[in-house]
């Protein structure tokens, strides 16, 4: 110890001069500091996701087994009813959500693993709203899982959709948004979850029917009555849809084939337009970021 | 202006000068410093568990003062309340001049935290680390980088700050959590078990840091252990049992206190030969890791005479040990135990904040 507090001392001879900051003064609450919580927070997320390449590519493998190993072996199968569009092209959005919500739930199941870790309690003890913490774990889960979306945006040609800007930005909106639900979700849950393994399972648990329901391998035009209603209470189909609607209008597509594939959700007989998809995914990722920062804010 | 980037020198900081400026008079002290940490009554109950059975206690500004019990006695707790983590059940307490209830940012800004696990996130470097904590706490923007440094070269890790935390070994996680605690200028610093796990070689070099933190920086320390030795590095220790404070005094004092040696003998009758000592001496002897353990005033010149006590009847010591009073001692004279069996007596009730907190 004796060497080891004799260096200590070198050190501080030699940088004296940076010991003329021996102070510095923590400011109180302002929105400005909150603002600063959230970007750092969120940044984190992006260090992390950078440095996880290998959970970049795992993420890229299921995507890519739906459509080119399923698309590819239903499309025969399929192809009686598809009215000459592409069976890949056809679940090339649901499989685009899905990639989406994988990774905007693994996102939000990181706040488990800073739990465990003990990370979490490193944020929770700053002088900062948890809701700028929460916030900024969403749109950090948010911008991660948009990006995987992106990846998968780029491959769409391969499934013969169009390289459009219009059709990409709307792709990508559509995307973020449910990125930004889906990790609202997440984390809803993540603040009552202490382990993992839990989690994941839940996870499971969630996405696969969500996705199964949203009529992303199937035409919801002649469902029985109880999957159309499932359908309608499924959050995943209003992504879904607009996505198919966009990408449809995009293409060279009968109007009877859009018709049988692309029927739209109706309620009540009335066909949802995309804004009100679009708000109703919105809508639900407010709410569950409120309950999420809700949680946050009671748990002591 | 809480943009405002504000560098103030050392020795004349707003917080120091807080009780005049904010007439905030009921807590200052006859010698006109307001405590660093002052607690009146405070309780914590957990459904049917009373951790924290009614503190009191105050902490001198530049003091470094150490909680000293068992774990499960409440020092935890007791932090955790002093760190706005926990609400207390009763009673109150002020941090760096603010109550830890109704101001919480307040206190949270004003102090640095060390816990007993680590909270640093491994996938990030030293550096990435403290930055986002200087984020979290808005330190000015200008002042992160040379304070970032400062802090990391206190601690010996500024050669390693692009590593990443998980490749640091316990002792530097330890020492980059000091710094990070450190990063925000708190005025009290909170260490809870700050050399748990570490090696006795690490756990030596850390307490040189903590002394030289002294040094360098205007700032109170208050920490746990349940290290008897190294609450000998605190100017003032409380011995906590049972949530409850059994004595507070420096460590010279208590040991003055004590004022005898112990003694501890190995026997293969313990307790024919605690019967003994009673009838014979006047001693009251109790069984304590597995030895006879007792208290008695010169034990140099005491043992002889045991010998030859014990021997005529029959009975014989396989080995004795006689030591001069140490902390141990006094937490044994206080409590009546030692630390290590108040330890393996101890129920896993009292350690349910953590998993409170962990929520």
């Amino acid at each position: 110890m004796a060497t080891e507090l004799a260096g200590t001392q070198e050190r501080t001879a030699r940088n004296d001069p940076v010991h003329e900051i021996a102070r510095v003064h923590v400011p109180t609450r302002s929105l400005r500091s909150e603002l600063r919580a959230i970007k750092v927070v969120w940044k984190r997320e992006l260090i992390r996701f950078r440095r996880d390449r290998l959970r970049i590519l795992t993420s890229l493998v299921q995507p890519f087994l739906f459509l080119f190993v399923l698309g590819t072996g239903l499309s025969t199968l399929a192809s009686a009813g598809t009215h000459g569009v592409n069976f890949k092209t056809f679940i090339y959005p649901g499989v685009l959500c899905m990639a989406v919500m994988f990774t905007a739930m693994f996102s939000a199941a990181s706040i488990v693993w800073d739990r465990e870790f003990g990370f979490l309690r490193e944020m929770m003890v700053a002088p900062v709203r948890r809701s700028s913490i929460v916030l900024g774990k969403c749109f950090g889960g948010a911008t991660v899982a948009g990006f995987q979306g992106l990846i998968v945006i780029a491959i769409s040609p391969l499934v013969g959709v169009p390289y459009e800007l219009t059709l990409i930005l709307e792709l990508l909106a559509l995307a973020l948004l449910l990125a930004f639900a889906i990790t609202a979700f997440g984390v809803m849950f993540a603040a009552r979850i202490n382990q993992m393994q839990s989690f994941m399972a839940l996870m499971q648990m969630v996405i696969m029917p969500m996705f199964f329901i949203s009529g992303a391998l199937f035409s919801v035009a002649a469902l029985p009555a109880w999957l159309g209603v499932l359908n309608r209470l499924d959050p995943l189909t209003y992504a879904v849809e607009p996505m198919r609607r966009a990408i449809f209008s995009h293409m060279n597509v009968s109007a009877a084939a859009r018709k049988a594939l692309d029927p739209g959700v109706t309620w009540w007989g009335w066909r949802v337009p995309t804004a009100l998809e679009a708000a109703v995914i919105a809508a639900l990722g407010l709410g569950m970021l409120l309950i999420a920062i809700w949680e946050f804010s009671r748990a002591e | 202006m809480p943009s405002q980037p504000s560098i103030v020198p050392p020795d004349l900081t707003d917080t120091d000068l807080a009780p005049q400026i904010n007439g905030a008079g009921p807590e200052v002290a006859g010698n006109g410093v307001a405590p660093a940490v002052s607690a009146t009554g405070l309780v914590k109950r957990y459904d049917e568990v009373e951790a924290v059975r009614g503190i009191d206690l105050e902490v001198r500004p530049g003091e470094t003062f150490g909680f000293l019990g068992p774990n499960g006695a409440g020092k935890s707790t007791t932090i955790s309340m002093l760190c706005t983590l926990v609400q207390p059940t009763a009673g109150s307490a002020r941090v760096a001049g603010h109550d830890v209830v109704s101001e919480r940012d307040e206190v949270r800004r004003n102090i640095g935290l060390v816990f007993q696990d680590t909270t640093l996130d491994g996938y990030l470097t030293a550096e990435q680390n403290l930055r986002l904590h200087a984020e979290l706490y808005g330190v000015a923007r200008d002042a992160v980088g040379p304070r970032l440094r400062q802090v990391m070269e206190m601690v010996a890790l500024w050669e390693r700050r692009s590593s990443l935390v998980n490749t640091f070994s316990g002792g530097m996680k330890r020492r980059l959590e000091i710094a990070r605690g450190l990063l925000h200028s708190p005025r009290v610093l909170f260490l809870d078990e700050p050399t748990v796990g570490l090696d006795p070689q690490t756990r030596s070099s850390i307490w040189g840091y903590i002394r030289e933190l002294k040094t360098r920086e205007d700032i109170t320390i208050f920490l746990t252990t349940h290290y008897m030795d190294e609450a000998e590095h605190c100017d003032r220790i409380a011995i906590i049992d049972h949530g409850k404070i059994i004595v507070l005094d420096t460590p010279e004092a208590l040991k003055a206190s004590v004022g005898k040696d112990r003694v501890q003998i190995q026997t293969p009758d313990d307790d024919a030969a605690i019967a003994a000592l009673r009838e014979r001496f006047g001693i009251d002897a109790v069984l304590a890791e597995g030895a006879v353990t007792f208290a008695v005033s010169e034990g140099e010149h005491f043992v002889p005479r045991l010998f030859a006590e014990l021997a005529e009847i029959g009975q014989t010591i396989s080995s004795v040990n006689v030591s001069r009073p140490s902390l141990d001692d006094v937490f044994m004279s206080y409590t009546g135990t030692t630390i290590r069996d108040a330890e393996s007596s101890e129920s896993d009730t009292r350690r349910n904040f953590a998993r409170m907190m962990n929520r």
